[in-house]
């Protein structure tokens, strides 16, 4: 798989979701911890193209072999892409979690609500409070 | 339950090799290693090796142990040779499932039963409720250990190991004794994948060394979630899910392995009474004809009314698709009923199928 890694351009939210902004718009995806812990992904259920994500809301979900897990919108948006990719080869969530295992574009709806996100440190901060 | 979870001999094993652990049946078993689809894969098309030293082995001897076998299992024990072994099962006396397993006529009135991790106690209990003074019943499990060896190539990796060469002969089913990489084994012909291959049962302290050697002669590592899914492609039923003390081999479509005409087994009369009338349900195995995953417990429609629920489901690695198992009404249990499932909500269709879903070689070798 991939090893650890938090990459510092990306802002986090407590459900292990990451978004990256860029201008208007931002791409989701889940962290490094959410894939370990969800081990192979073998399904992506995406949201149709233009529907609206709300912040902390579930708009998809991934499943390993063995379990499910809802993924959570980290800002509220209008999805514009999602990564048809993951269709034929949903264990780039897994290989690489911030790049090419992205899950869905939104249109940001209020780009205020990245500043109430985690920045790396702090998520891995919240991490280790986690597994104490 | 709050137990310290059990650990067999190659919990060091597993932890240097990064597995995934998790709980099953009391004990602490790896899960994967690091691709479960990729273990699954190694083992349809090459040799992967299992850590199932968790399951229970009870022995059986003295002079009534075969007649006493016949009068608690299913199949017909009378028939196996010496180094045979058949699938059989363990009934309550209302035809309700205690658990499946293999037992093997290993010499003379001396048997074994290879049971469930979650049902060691329960079969121990109940042989010894009847057991007659001419029967010793001894459990084998907590010093014996257990890998299975799986996959097409399973004879390659064997080879190089043992210099007897008792198993090149064994036939599907059957069992001897032999020495496999330095280590005095019971080789017996069975398995839970559906591929040819072995189950190596050995001394509980010798399974490291046995383990070492096919590991580095190309047998992949596999975990229990590789183990499920290759069991359920061949539809296969796993005790706790298709099987219960509510479930009858008859509605599970395990009735091939009881003896019905001859069978004086415990439960008889009421598997024989259910094949005569039929039961109300019956287990189906289907494929999902679009995309999404089944799971234990969502449930099963016939148009939009539920008619059962899903007893074990997952992704097949092989199929690409999903893939479950389910009681039914037994109308629709046959191959080609178009059902669905309802998965959290979303009705996804599916259809029942035949038993295998992926045909493969498992007599081959």
């Amino acid at each position: 798989m991939s090893d650890a890694s938090y990459p510092a351009d990306l802002r986090y939210h407590h459900e292990h979701d990451w978004v990256r902004v860029e201008g208007e718009e931002a791409v989701f995806g889940i962290t490094w911890f959410a894939q370990d812990s969800l081990g192979e992904v073998v399904y992506y259920d995406p949201p149709e193209i233009g529907a609206e994500v709300a912040k902390d809301g579930t708009y998809g979900e991934l499943e390993s072999v063995k379990a499910v897990s809802d993924i959570y919108a980290p800002t509220s948006g209008r999805v514009i892409a999602v990564n048809e990719a993951l269709e034929g080869q949903p264990e780039l969530v897994n290989t690489d979690p911030y790049g090419e295992g992205w899950l869905v574009r939104v249109q940001l709806s209020d780009p205020s609500e990245v500043d109430a996100l985690m920045d790396a440190s702090a998520y891995e901060t919240y991490l280790a409070g986690l597994s104490s | 339950m709050a137990d310290a979870p059990l650990r067999t001999s190659l919990h060091g094993r597993h932890d240097a090799l990064g597995a995934r652990l998790g709980p099953f049946a009391g004990w602490e078993m790896p899960l994967y290693y690091s691709s479960p689809s990729a273990e699954h894969k190694a083992v349809r098309g090459a040799a992967g090796v299992f850590d199932v030293s968790h399951m229970g082995q009870l022995e059986l001897s003295g002079a009534g142990a075969g007649e006493y076998l016949q009068s608690m299992l299913t199949n017909d024990v009378s028939e196996l040779e010496p180094g045979h072994g058949q699938y059989t099962l363990m009934l309550d006396d209302d035809g309700g499932t205690i658990d499946d397993l293999i037992v093997y006529h290993l010499q003379g009135n001396h048997y074994m039963a290879v049971v469930n991790a979650s049902n060691v106690a329960a079969c121990r209990e109940r042989l010894a409720e009847r057991v007659p003074v001419d029967v010793d019943l001894v459990d084998r499990s907590p010093e014996t250990a257990m890998l299975a060896l799986q996959g097409p190539s399973f004879e390659q990796m064997l080879a190089p190991l043992s210099s007897d060469e008792v198993w090149t002969g064994l036939e599907y089913f059957h069992a001897a004794h032999d020495t496999v990489a330095g280590v005095e084994c019971l080789v017996a012909r069975t398995g839970y994948t559906g591929e040819p291959g072995v189950e190596l049962l050995c001394p509980w302290d010798a399974a490291p060394a046995l383990w070492d050697a096919l590991v580095e002669g190309g047998a992949v590592p596999a975990g229990l979630v590789a183990r499920d899914t290759l069991r359920l492609e061949m539809g296969y039923p796993l005790y706790g899910q298709e099987l219960s003390r509510d479930r009858t081999p008859i509605e599970a479509g395990l009735g091939w392995a009881c003896d019905l005409e001859g069978g004086g087994f415990a439960g008889a009369e009421v598997l024989r009474a259910q094949k005569a009338e039929g039961t109300p349900e019956r287990l189906c195995i289907f494929t999902l004809t679009e995309g999404g995953i089944p799971r234990p417990g969502h449930p099963v429609l016939r148009g939009d009314e539920p008619v059962g629920t899903v007893t074990s489901g997952t992704l097949s690695p092989t199929l690409e698709a999903g893939i479950g198992m389910a009681y039914v009404p037994s109308e629709i249990a046959g191959p080609d009923h178009d059902i669905a499932i309802d998965v959290r909500g979303k009705r996804k269709a599916a259809r029942t199928a035949r038993r295998p879903l992926v045909h493969t070689s498992p007599t081959k070798g």
